[in-house]
């Protein structure tokens, strides 16, 4: 059996951090290879070398056992590697057909885009797929699943037998992973070879054969999946065992902060009641597009909403206006950290101050360091790994940019702090960092809000849990009341 | 005398430190205006130095307020046509018989109210700024020709025009240095030492986010466009005074010559990114190779060229410096792991 494609003891540094260092491993035909490792670890780099946007410093690629050299994305593409990234770009205006042949369209005898075979190609890529998707319909609108699949019939019409998935289940339900594994699985039983990247075990244990695990930009082993427990492979990763993924402590519960009263919104969210208790972690649980982040984003200003109350520590809040829920002690740690959280451009103290800086500034000036002071010093406190405070904050790994988001409201010395998907995309080592922070916060007496999809942080952090379904609250569960299956049914309406 | 500070390490780390964008422009300011003071007869006069400043003021104000504009990723491409209507009014006022005390702040705060419009269609409406301040660029323009028409007014008193052109004390420091410095240190602060000034840049590179961290992004931008407004109106009064004549096309084209200078200066036109002493610079160099060019009996269509390769090359080599280091920072590393 001769590899697919196989990276030869490659290295790859940005200035002055080795993001990987001499890794090797192989890709052979009609196998599923997870590749995982911590934020941080290398894999991005690799996802991206792989896909010609970036060029090893050193090592080779040898594809079909010959070396090639990418100087660009066309030249991945033309050697059959196509990668689903987690957040698909399609063109939205174009149609799903358009999407699929971009660069390659079906010419008729005149040199005419031909769209009669170019929707039949699409049809033909789909029935293949097993999935209905109309061909002619815009590519706006779709969901981001579909958008996936869309992608995976584009690198299908490529002949691309390399397919490289980065984090591709991260914005995906449940029902809507299982249709991707079902695809990927059919394609790999076509003799192609699919690189599988993700943080969840229970994926990777169902879709792949091996698995590389990477550790600090080096490779750390390749193996059968089977022959690995997860606990195996988190200690590889992390190399050292893990206390414990969701460190609840005791916190005594305390007055009502937030009070949530018939909140509505046309369209995205009816009806919405609770209440959070200092010190209470409650968790917003549900399928994606629940409206959970909707809800929170609305009682918190950035969103607005039609109807309802918002009472915050005994005073209602004016709706649409986040500058006053800061100041009344509110902070959201939204679930889109790039958009959302962090201007990436800026450098880390800038956006750990950013919410503080008027409160920082002398005479309406800020002079002296003052926001370097507290930049540092709340970066210290959670531990965060960085070069220096002056560099922009998109060059720190997923898990340390998100305890930058945390530094930032946590500087504001919030009474309810909101997180939504607090650990999306961070690795296992920081995520545990992420819930022991939360859970001393909230025995310290602060209330927390969070939002999650992942059903073990839910039922691992939370004294209770909401669950909403459709945009409106299907259940109200006890930590005592709550299990997967209790959950899981109230979010898909199944009793 | 310690010989640690000049060795080579820490001579390239301040090689380094010179090659940002802002570094190279200082650099060069200074290379172009030795160069002419030495090479280019009646450069380095001091007569010569007063004309500089009074040429480089009305860039070098309505730089102000568009560097932040285009911090925050908009732009205003109104403001010359704002300068035009104020001179107007200025010419109208005058002749139906206000007093030039009571002319000067109306006509800034007129200058406001434009500038309030452009900020409303931008942010209250949510328009595209190109297109908005392109049409009121047309429409101020417009208007300034419906207040003065064709003519020109030309009876402003001596005390006003003779303070603008003047120097202070009689020496080769003109007067209209006293405003540029006044504002040039009010935006530098503002921009660079205050919490509205750190807004600026995070709405600048992610308005989004700048919304989550409880910014009030329509709202600041809209200030933004008052005070360009503001202040292009002054620049306008200036202006009149300065040539002791109101027209309708005074300053028209100045937009292009201030964006120029701007974005020379190492702002980016996509927002979030860029600093006042950068601008700063890049209007004297813009100013200084005009006036030098000029001295050499160069054609005002010379100078267009000349502004025009500047711009280009002020997008264009940012890239080819940042492409050349990295390739040269990827050589070396293969290099370190042949060897």
């Amino acid at each position: 059996m001769s590899a697919l494609l196989q990276v030869r003891d490659v290295s790859k540094s940005f200035g002055a951090v080795a993001a990987v260092q001499g890794v090797s491993f192989a890709l052979e035909p009609g196998e599923a290879h997870a590749l995982v490792g911590e934020n941080g670890a290398g894999k991005s780099t690799i996802v991206k070398m792989l896909a010609g946007v970036h060029r090893p410093d050193t090592g080779t690629l040898l594809v079909d056992g010959e070396e090639v050299t990418f100087t660009g994305p066309a030249d991945a593409k033309a050697a059959g590697i196509a990668v689903i990234y987690q957040e698909p770009t399609l063109f939205p205006d174009l149609s799903v057909a358009e999407n699929i042949a971009m660069g390659n369209q079906p010419l008729t005898r005149l040199r005419q885009i031909d769209r009669r075979t170019m929707n039949a190609n699409a049809t033909r890529l789909f029935a293949r797929l097993g999935v209905q998707i109309d061909p002619t319909r815009p590519a706006r609108g779709l969901s981001i699943a579909d958008q996936q699949l869309v992608e995976i019939a584009k690198a299908l019409s490529s002949q691309a037998r390399v397919l490289i998935m980065d984090e591709p289940t991260a914005a995906l339900s449940g029902v809507e992973v299982d249709r991707l594994f079902a695809v990927t699985r059919a394609l790999r039983d076509e003799g192609a070879a699919i690189m599988f990247i993700s943080h969840r075990f229970e994926e990777i244990t169902a879709l792949c054969q091996r698995v590389t695990i990477m550790r600090d930009g080096k490779h750390v082993c390749t193996e059968p999946v089977s022959d690995l427990s997860v606990d195996d492979m988190i200690r590889r990763m992390v190399g050292r065992d893990l206390s414990a993924l969701y460190p609840k402590q005791d916190a005594t519960i305390g007055e009502t902060v937030l009070r949530v009263e018939g909140l509505n919104r046309a369209g995205v969210f009816r009806d919405i009641s609770f209440e959070v208790k200092a010190g209470e972690i409650v968790a917003l649980a549900g399928l994606v597009g629940a409206g959970r982040s909707e809800v929170m984003q609305a009682v918190f200003g950035v969103d607005k909403y039609d109807s309802g109350t918002v009472t915050f520590l005994g005073k209602k809040l004016k709706g649409g206006n986040p500058r006053a829920s800061m100041a009344a002690g509110m902070g959201l740690v939204p679930e889109d950290r790039r958009q959302q959280g962090l201007v990436m451009e800026l450098s880390i103290e800038r956006n750990v101050t950013l919410p503080r800086s008027r409160a920082l500034a002398k005479l309406g000036l800020l002079f002296g360091g003052s926001e370097r002071r507290e930049a540092a010093e709340w970066t210290k406190q959670l531990q965060t790994k960085f070069g220096r405070l002056s560099d922009p904050v998109g060059t720190l790994s997923g898990g340390n940019q998100q305890k930058v988001v945390l530094a930032k409201w946590l500087a504001t010395s919030p009474k309810l702090l909101i997180v939504d998907e607090p650990t999306r995309g961070i690795d296992v080592g920081t995520k545990a960092e992420v819930h022991r922070l939360l859970s001393s916060l909230a025995a310290r007496g602060l209330a927390v809000v969070m939002v999650s999809s992942e059903l073990p942080e839910v039922l691992g952090m939370a004294d209770r849990i909401v669950v909403l379904r459709e945009g409106h609250i299907a259940a109200q569960l006890t930590r005592e009341e709550a299990t997967e299956e209790s959950v899981m049914y109230a979010a898909m309406g199944q009793s | 005398m310690s010989d640690a500070s000049v060795s080579p390490r820490s001579f390239r780390g301040g090689l380094g430190k010179l090659a940002s964008w802002d570094g190279i422009i200082i650099l060069l300011t200074v290379v172009v205006i030795v160069a002419a003071s030495l090479g280019v007869p009646n450069f380095g006069t001091s007569r010569n130095f007063t004309f500089l400043i009074l040429d480089l003021m009305p860039i070098v104000l309505v730089a102000l307020p568009m560097t932040l504009i285009i911090v925050t990723g908009e732009i205003d491409l109104s403001v010359a046509s704002i300068l035009g209507l104020a001179s107007s009014l200025m010419g109208w006022f005058w002749n139906n018989g206000l007093s030039i005390e009571t002319i000067i702040p109306l006509v800034i705060v007129i200058g406001a109210v434009l500038g309030a419009i452009n900020g409303f269609l931008v942010n209250a409406l949510g328009l595209p700024s190109l297109a908005v301040t392109i049409g009121t660029l047309a429409l101020y323009r417009g208007l300034a020709f419906v207040v003065l028409g064709d003519g020109a007014v030309a009876d402003f008193p001596f005390d006003y025009t003779g303070w603008v052109t003047g120097t202070i004390g009689g020496g080769s420091v003109p007067n209209v240095l006293i405003p540029i410095v006044a504002l040039a240190i009010v935006f530098g602060i503002v921009l660079h030492a205050t919490p509205f000034g750190r807004s600026l840049y995070a709405i600048g590179a992610n308005d989004q986010a700048a919304h989550f961290a409880g910014i009030r992004v329509a709202r600041t931008k809209f200030w933004l466009y008052v005070a360009s407004g503001a202040v292009a109106a002054l620049v306008g009064i200036l202006w009149t005074l300065r040539y002791s004549s109101a027209r309708a096309d005074n300053g028209s084209g100045l937009e292009l010559a201030v964006v120029a200078a701007v974005l020379l200066g190492g702002v980016s036109i996509f927002g979030g990114k860029g600093n006042l002493p950068g601008v700063l610079a890049g209007v004297v160099l813009l100013a200084a190779l005009q006036n030098a060019l000029r001295l050499q009996d160069v054609s005002g269509q010379a100078l267009n060229i000349v502004t025009g390769t500047l711009l280009v090359l002020s997008v264009l080599l940012p890239n080819i410096v940042s492409s050349i280091r990295t390739s040269r920072q990827r050589r070396k590393l293969r290099q370190a792991a042949t060897s």
